[in-house]
């Protein structure tokens, strides 16, 4: 299966919301997008996939596969959810480097920064940052096994 | 009432609409005249306060008394000295804490309530893993009021301290405080109030009251932030250790001791916020001025028609249902988390608070991850609680 590159998918998604005129056709997206994805069952919600955000909590599962980290996440707000999903389609299926060096310049372009705020407290930044820490242990491992 | 004028802020937009501001349970806006006073102090009486022999010294001191004055007689408290300035509500619980905790000992009890703030749990938490005391919580109703007859039966001779909102940040719930004090004083309890989402909505007299200690924070008063007070009884504060050890709390320092100072310096060591109390005495002349009458009067109107109006829209439950109600209507939308409501709120340019409000053990006995919060202030209008109704249909609609 062929993966499109991060700046690829993200100039994509920007595309899809240059449709959109104003923050109500934005958001009602986001909302569907939230609720058209169930992306971890129910009793895969375990306390070692949470990330405790103030406002929203939000579930990350990792794994590699042939080279590449499929993420699963997912959230109790519909709207941290619909931006997860945004997210997982980016980086999911990616070389650990790939993740590693992810920019997501995507989610400020289509004026959904806010979201990415630490003060927002909506466990979003933290799930970007342990996205990358599953990518930066899956590259070590990568590493480790050509050496051996 | 006609006060908004003076609130600059509140001609702002937000997401290109005029700010609806439901947010004065976590902070409250400040008049133009406190903003002034702000400016004043530092343009032309600003110094360092109580040892300067110079004007501008002796100016500043005078002030900064003067503020400390203007407080006692806001609490109607018996003298000035136990008028003690702290950083807010949080410093204060914290300073009695830390020196009333001093003098207890392994066993002692102390009780609190399910619906206290989180900072008047965390620093009895901390206590108890000092000094082996041992924490006891009145239960909450399904209405969020305290269960009396359990309140009865928790306060015991083992007692010996009672910390107690006196109006629940989330629930808006007003406590019977001078009921609960007189029971508290049969078995000798000392009782500490935390008032931070009652001194702007309630006239307080802490002699009337008997509390022993009582706190409060500036900002929730239109005053700064990074100001507040807690009362104190001059009788404790007098035997009671300080809290922290500098200049200002001191009489003499050898190499070998210090003796330190009477209360109410003994407990305000360093360089105080003197811009911070004296922009609290303006903000409790504006709130003097504006008239307990018409304050309280314009805000039992605000929160009849917000219980009225959100509890008529299809879907919306109140968390709490209290018989007194001051400030605060927290409510839940069926089906929706609260975080997407704030989001959406925000978009409308409506400011509410959204989330656990830092009482998460209540949270837990209702069952519910958090709530949606609109708080009121005097400033705010009918017509922006309309507003408020309308958001909530909008956010229905969206998230249908």
């Amino acid at each position: 299966m062929t993966v499109k590159d991060i700046p690829t998918i993200g100039q994509e998604i920007i595309d899809e919301f240059a449709l959109f005129s104003d923050w109500e056709e934005r958001y009602q997206y986001l909302i569907d997008l939230g609720k058209d994805l169930p992306l971890v069952a129910p009793d895969q919600k375990t306390d070692d996939r949470l990330i405790k955000g103030c406002q929203s909590r939000v579930w990350l599962h990792a794994e590699l596969r042939d080279g590449r980290v499929w993420f699963t996440a997912d959230s109790d707000a519909i709207i941290t959810k619909g931006i997860i999903s945004l997210l997982v389609r980016t980086l999911s299926g990616q070389s650990p480097q790939a993740i590693i060096d992810a920019e997501l310049t995507f989610i400020d372009r289509i004026g959904l920064k806010e979201h990415l705020s630490p003060t927002r407290s909506n466990g979003l930044v933290s799930m970007i940052k342990q996205m990358k820490f599953y990518a930066i242990a899956f590259r070590s491992i990568e590493q480790t096994k050509s050496h051996e | 009432m006609s006060v908004r004028s003076e609130f600059p802020i509140l001609q702002r937009t937000v997401n290109g609409k005029p700010l609806v501001y439901l947010d004065n349970g976590a902070t409250v806006q400040k008049p133009q005249r406190v903003i002034d006073a702000i400016g004043k102090y530092y343009a032309h009486g600003n110094s360092n306060i109580h040892r300067g022999v110079h004007a501008l010294s002796q100016e500043a001191t005078m002030a900064y008394e003067a503020a400390r004055e203007t407080v006692r007689s806001f609490i109607n408290a018996a003298l000035p000295s136990e008028v003690i300035f702290t950083s807010g509500t949080t410093d204060g619980i914290n300073l009695v804490a830390q020196c009333l905790g001093d003098m207890l000992q392994p066993g002692d009890e102390i009780l609190l309530s399910g619906m206290e703030h989180h900072s008047n749990i965390v620093p009895w938490h901390m206590l108890r893993d000092r000094k082996g005391v041992v924490l006891k919580f009145i239960p909450v109703t399904d209405a969020g009021e305290l269960d009396m007859v359990a309140f009865r039966e928790l306060l015991t001779e083992r007692t010996k301290l009672f910390s107690i909102t006196y109006v629940s940040n989330t629930l808006g719930t007003v406590n019977p405080v001078r009921d609960l004090i007189r029971e508290a004083k049969k078995h000798g309890t000392k009782v500490l109030v935390d008032s931070a989402q009652a001194v702007h909505h309630i006239p307080i007299d802490v002699q009337d009251l008997d509390c022993d200690f009582m706190a409060f924070s500036g900002h929730k008063m239109y005053g700064p932030t990074g100001i507040g007070v807690l009362y104190g009884k001059q009788a404790l504060l007098e035997v009671m250790p300080p809290y922290r050890g500098g200049g200002d709390m001191i009489k003499t320092v050898t190499l070998e001791r210090t003796e330190y100072n009477e209360p109410p310096l003994k407990f305000e060591a360093g360089t105080p916020h003197i811009s911070g109390a004296i922009c609290l005495a303006e903000a409790i002349r504006f709130i003097q001025q504006t008239g307990w009458e018409a304050i309280q009067k314009h805000e039992a109107a605000l929160l009849t028609k917000a219980v009225d109006v959100l509890s008529s829209i299809d879907g919306v439950r109140l968390v709490g249902t209290p018989k007194h109600r001051s400030g605060v209507v927290s409510f839940m939308i069926d089906g929706v988390h609260p975080y997407d409501a704030g989001v959406i709120l925000d978009k409308l340019g409506i400011a509410v608070r959204t989330g656990h409000h830092c009482t998460q053990p209540l949270m837990d006995r209702f069952g519910i991850p958090g709530t949606i919060r609109a708080s009121f202030a005097v400033y705010n209008t009918l017509d922006e609680i309309d507003r408020l109704a309308e958001g909530v249909r909008k956010v229905k609609q969206m998230m249908a």
